[in-house]
């Protein structure tokens, strides 16, 4: 019996909490890029860039404000620091639209215009970021480590299996939970919202009404910044901060939108979690765990790992052509047909 | 001058031009019909109508005033309101936020007007929740109107408000129409039904080619031998 | 969808004059020259050697993004499998590799056709929904375990023999020229597969199936030993050129050298740099030859038909996404083509070379710098981009320099900025790429009215 419970906790501590922490850093990305497909209508491809962005920010901030000497007590103090990294990614997602995408948008270019010209985007945000932060590698992360460490846990529980739980993995998801009711919130409750929703599922109709396209647009790309900051920051904080890395990202997030069906926000947050748990479940080793369940003295002779974690990114690939192939629009049907 | 004019209206959608110089003229309070063959440029009048449309040349006048380079929004800020022949709602929003939407310009209290939508369409106040995407194809018209009417327009264009509805729903609709027309709203359909609609209609026009072909009230068209042979087939 | 930007400004523009490509290749051979006559002539040539190369792998995105409209994401995977294919076809194959696990992996990859003939098998005969998607997964996943099976112990043998030089299976040990048949064969396989896939929806979705496609191509370059080494990278490649040792030990070349009055080690890193230049030149000139003849022919007529208008060729009868698909995978097998002749070039497979702002970014900013839909125009912008991107490093710093000039050597400002420049260069490029798409979306030399 001890046995099954220390499978159930190996299981928690090395799958169920960095999945989640992941999901929710991926939901939060997917989410920018679904806002930016249902409004705008085109795959923004420097999203990860922008998420990048606003961890550069955040990163930047929390530097300026720990050499003044303030902290957040047990709290990284990044999480000061977001604000100003939101407002700013903001600002620069209004200004690329200002200065790059209002001019295809207008012209009525193919939406595939409007995907190269992201792509160019992406190139000269990675070059800025790089400029200005270099591209090494920043841990950012300082406050208090761990909610609860393996040490407290074996001492709470007996246990030979510990659970860990980081500061960064809980605020991954508190964060995230606040942000997501928010956004809800302000999309079904408020005029504002409704009249977004309305230009993403009918722009004709939306416009006829007396929608103001470019007020729409605005806001969303307000949204989708300070989205973006946090996702990127979150990430940052729980991993760390490396400016390649958020190119890599782009597939997953990608993958986690269109399994929800590109322009669903709800079906991106499932998505999120679902490329999450794929990825994490399907790159883990479970030689220890089926050694716990197995018979007394018995353990498996390979790792019984279904895939390396160099390949965690075929994950996503394979789960994005699965749904290309079963049901293209999403499992919560998007707007892509 | 009549309560919405287009003058000489011409252009397309960047290849050849689909209206060639068309008129077409509202009254407060009338019914006007817009009927031709498929392919005519009905839809495509009322799009220019509402600022949808690159105009070539031409003008648009509601009330007097000259609205020709209004964006669509500030059209319906001006009071029009337009139900489109096709994806005329939002289809993943419900029933009452598809009304919200067409009161979106409005800064008062809507609750009165959405009363009488409701009393107008008994059957969507039950599916106030549901999306209108899920309805059927006559509530969906249904709603489709309701949310032009929520602006309370002074004009409103229905590009064939009884596509896809049975023609029990149709003579209902046609009905709720000429109310609305009766409380002073000046009143554009185009329809593909042309005679049930020509019988209500004050004034008529037969659209062919992007251009007017025969204009005059409902009646002397229903008795026009050379519309009824083309257009109401016999 | 009629308003593809590059076709409209096109029609406005009307034929091209010819003395205008002429005289833009001119200058674009004058600034080779330049590099010969101020910095080398070996430098001007290896930069020449890339820039046919550049030109090659941007005339096969041109097939794709002029031609046909279609955006590929995944321009350095197609590459990096055209480099895969270097080291499969010229390495000498390791005997002692095969003895120890040959049979596994080729059991294995049997194994894995065997599943997949089996689950479409089972796709077909079982005719109940759910319970057939059931039978299916079952299929798949016990199929993965039983190569996996043959897979691993065969792998953990041959990365065992001796593994500081070997370790891997090698190649066929044949001249590495076939290689490019096989680079373009291979590109051509996965973007069968990725378009297959994502063609016939959404334009977005080719972008991000090729995003993916590359990323994961190059993860198993890195990550799969037995197969290319990985990143313990394969060196020595065989050359289609004699080497510079060979050359130098020659009594013809030494006295060749003599009468010209240079040193022997300059002439023959030029001798043989010039060499490979006239072999990549006659690939350039037959593709080239052959995507002028295809895009003059009525089938280029109708790719561009299906580019300007989708719904009317659709109408026409035309069956849009076979097109789209033979059109990606032509332009993706030029592109693998390319990888291979890089390789070749480079005479060693490195897969951590492969990253998506030196083959995917700069390919596009050439094509669309050049010109979308003309060749022409993608072999000047594979030339010109290439250039700069060379020549940028050493012009950035200068610049830096002489901008932060006013601070003192060791402030901490221009000690950043200095460093820093390099980055730069990515966004000078991004911002070519977003200048020229707004303000000269026909690039250098539009395409050309038919
Ligand atoms: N969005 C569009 N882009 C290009 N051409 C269009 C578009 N919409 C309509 N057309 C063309 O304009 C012409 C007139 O179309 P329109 O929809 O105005 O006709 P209609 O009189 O409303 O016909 P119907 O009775 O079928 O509704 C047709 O030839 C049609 O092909
Ligand atoms: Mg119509």
């Amino acid at each position: 019996m001890e046995d099954v419970v220390n499978a159930v906790v190996l299981v928690t501590n090395f799958l169920v909490v960095p999945a989640t922490a992941y999901g929710c850093q991926l939901a939060l990305g997917a989410l920018g890029v679904t806002l930016v497909y249902g409004v705008l209508r085109f795959s923004n491809f420097a999203h990860g860039e922008i998420m990048a962005f606003g961890a550069m920010v955040t990163i930047l901030v929390t530097w300026l404000l720990q050499s003044w000497g303030v902290g957040f007590g047990p709290l990284p103090t990044a999480l000061l620091a977001l604000p100003a990294g939101m407002a700013v990614t903001a600002g620069l997602c209004l200004l690329m639209d200002r200065w790059v995408f209002r001019f295809y948008r207008r012209s009525k270019a193919p939406p595939v215009m409007l995907l190269v010209v992201s792509v160019g985007l992406m190139f000269v945000i990675n070059g800025l970021i790089r400029f200005v932060i270099g591209p090494a590698d920043r841990v950012f992360t300082d406050g208090t480590r761990f909610l609860l460490t393996v040490r407290e846990f074996k001492a709470l529980t007996g246990l030979s299996e510990g659970l860990a739980i980081k500061t960064t993995q809980t605020l991954s998801v508190v964060v995230a939970v606040v942000l997501v009711a928010a956004l809800f919130w302000f999309l079904e409750r408020t005029r504002t919202g409704k009249s977004m929703r309305a230009f993403s599922d009918n722009e004709d109709l939306a416009l006829l009404s007396g929608v103001s396209p470019e007020k729409v647009v605005a806001v969303t790309w307000l949204i989708v910044g300070a989205l973006a900051a946090v996702a990127g920051t979150l990430y940052g904080l729980d991993k760390s901060f490396k400016p390649f890395t958020f190119l890599s990202l782009l597939l997953p997030i990608f993958a986690a939108a269109i399994v929800g069906g590109l322009g669903n926000p709800l079906g991106a947050i499932v998505g999120g979690f679902v490329v999450a748990f794929s990825e994490v479940f399907l790159t883990y080793p479970y030689r220890k765990f089926l050694a716990y369940l197995g018979p007394e003295d018995w353990r498996p002779d390979g790792l019984v790992q279904f895939l390396s974690t160099d390949y965690k990114f075929a994950v996503s690939f394979v789960i994005l052509v699965v749904v290309l192939l079963v049901k293209p629009t999403g499992v919560f049907s998007g707007k892509s047909s | 001058m009549s309560f919405l004019v287009g003058e000489e209206l011409t252009g397309g959608y960047g290849g050849p031009d689909i209206l060639q110089g068309c008129a077409i003229a509202a009254e407060r309070g009338e019914i006007t019909v817009v009927v031709g063959p498929n392919g005519a440029g009905k839809s495509t009048a009322m799009r220019a109508l509402f600022g949808m449309l690159n105009l070539r040349s031409g003008t648009v006048h509601l009330d007097g005033e000259d609205i020709t380079a209004l964006a669509p929004q500030a059209r319906a800020h001006k009071g029009m309101g337009f139900v489109p022949q096709t994806d005329n709602v939002f289809r993943s929003m419900t029933v009452q936020e598809n009304l919200e939407m067409g009161a979106f310009v409005r800064d008062d209290d809507i609750s009165e007007t959405l009363d009488e939508v409701y009393g107008l369409f008994p059957a969507l106040k039950d599916k106030r929740r549901q999306p209108a995407g899920e309805l059927s194809g006559g509530q969906r018209q249904q709603v489709a109107i309701g949310r032009a009417l929520m602006n309370r327009p002074r004009a409103l264009m229905l590009d064939e408000p009884s596509a896809g509805v049975s023609p029990i729903v149709t003579r209902e609709l046609f009905e709720r129409i000429v109310d609305i027309a009766r409380s002073g709203v000046a009143v554009l359909i185009v329809e593909q039904n042309a005679r049930q609609a020509l019988e209500l209609a004050d004034k008529g026009y037969v659209l062919v080619q992007g251009r007017n072909r025969f204009t005059g009230t409902g009646e002397t068209l229903l008795g026009n031998p050379e519309v009824r042979k083309s257009f109401l087939g016999g | 969808m009629s308003d593809f930007p590059a076709t409209l400004s096109a029609r406005a523009g009307g034929m091209l004059r010819a003395p205008r490509k002429s005289a833009l290749f001119a200058a674009m051979a004058a600034l080779i020259c330049l590099v010969g006559v101020a910095q080398s002539w070996s430098l001007a040539l290896a930069i020449l050697n890339l820039c046919l190369i550049s030109a090659i792998m941007t005339l096969g995105v041109n097939i794709q993004w002029g031609y046909a409209g279609l955006f590929n994401a995944g321009v350095m995977g197609f590459a990096a499998l055209g480099g895969l294919a270097g080291v499969l076809v010229s390495m000498p194959p390791v005997r002692p590799a095969w003895q120890a696990g040959g049979a596994g992996v080729v059991l294995a990859l049997a194994a894995a056709l065997v599943t997949i003939v089996a689950a479409v098998l089972v796709h077909r005969r079982i005719r109940q929904r759910g319970y057939r998607k059931l039978a299916v997964a079952l299929v798949v996943v016990a199929g993965c375990f039983a190569a996996r099976a043959l897979f691993d112990p065969a792998v953990r043998a041959i990365e065992a023999v001796d593994p500081s030089v070997t370790g891997y299976l090698g190649g066929f040990g044949l001249p590495i020229v076939f290689s490019w048949f096989v680079g373009g064969a291979l590109a051509a396989g996965a973007a069968w597969g990725a378009g297959k896939i994502s063609l016939g929806l959404r334009a977005d979705y080719l972008a991000i199936a090729t995003l993916g496609i590359s990323e994961i191509i190059v993860a198993f370059l890195k990550y799969e030993e037995w197969l290319s080494r990985g990143v313990k990278n394969v060196f020595g490649l065989p050359r289609p050129v004699p080497y510079e040792v060979d050359l130098q030990n020659a009594v013809w070349f030494q006295e060749w050298a003599a009468t010209l009055g240079v040193s022997q080690v300059d002439l023959s890193s030029i001798v043989v740099k010039l060499c490979y230049a006239a072999l990549f030149a006659l690939v350039l000139v037959v593709l080239m030859w052959l995507s002028e003849a295809a895009l003059r022919a009525p089938w280029g007529r109708m790719m561009r038909a299906i580019r300007d208008n989708e719904t009317a060729a659709e109408a026409m009868g035309k069956d849009v996404t076979a097109r789209h698909l033979q059109v990606f995978v032509l332009g993706s097998a030029v592109i693998g083509i390319a990888g291979a002749m890089l390789a070749t070039l480079d005479g060693q497979f490195t897969p951590t070379t492969y990253h998506p702002l030196r083959f995917t970014f700069l390919i596009w900013v050439m094509v669309i710098v050049g010109g979308s839909g003309n060749n022409w125009g993608a072999v000047l912008g594979g030339f010109v981009v290439w250039y700069f991107w060379v020549e940028a490093e050493p012009m950035g710093l200068w610049l830096m320099d002489f901008i932060t000039s006013p601070l003192a050597p060791d402030n901490p400002v221009r000690s950043h900025l200095m460093e820093s420049a390099a980055h730069m260069r990515l966004v000078v490029m991004g911002l070519v790429l977003l200048l020229v798409l707004r303000f000269a979306p026909r690039g250098l030399i539009p395409e050309e009215r038919r």
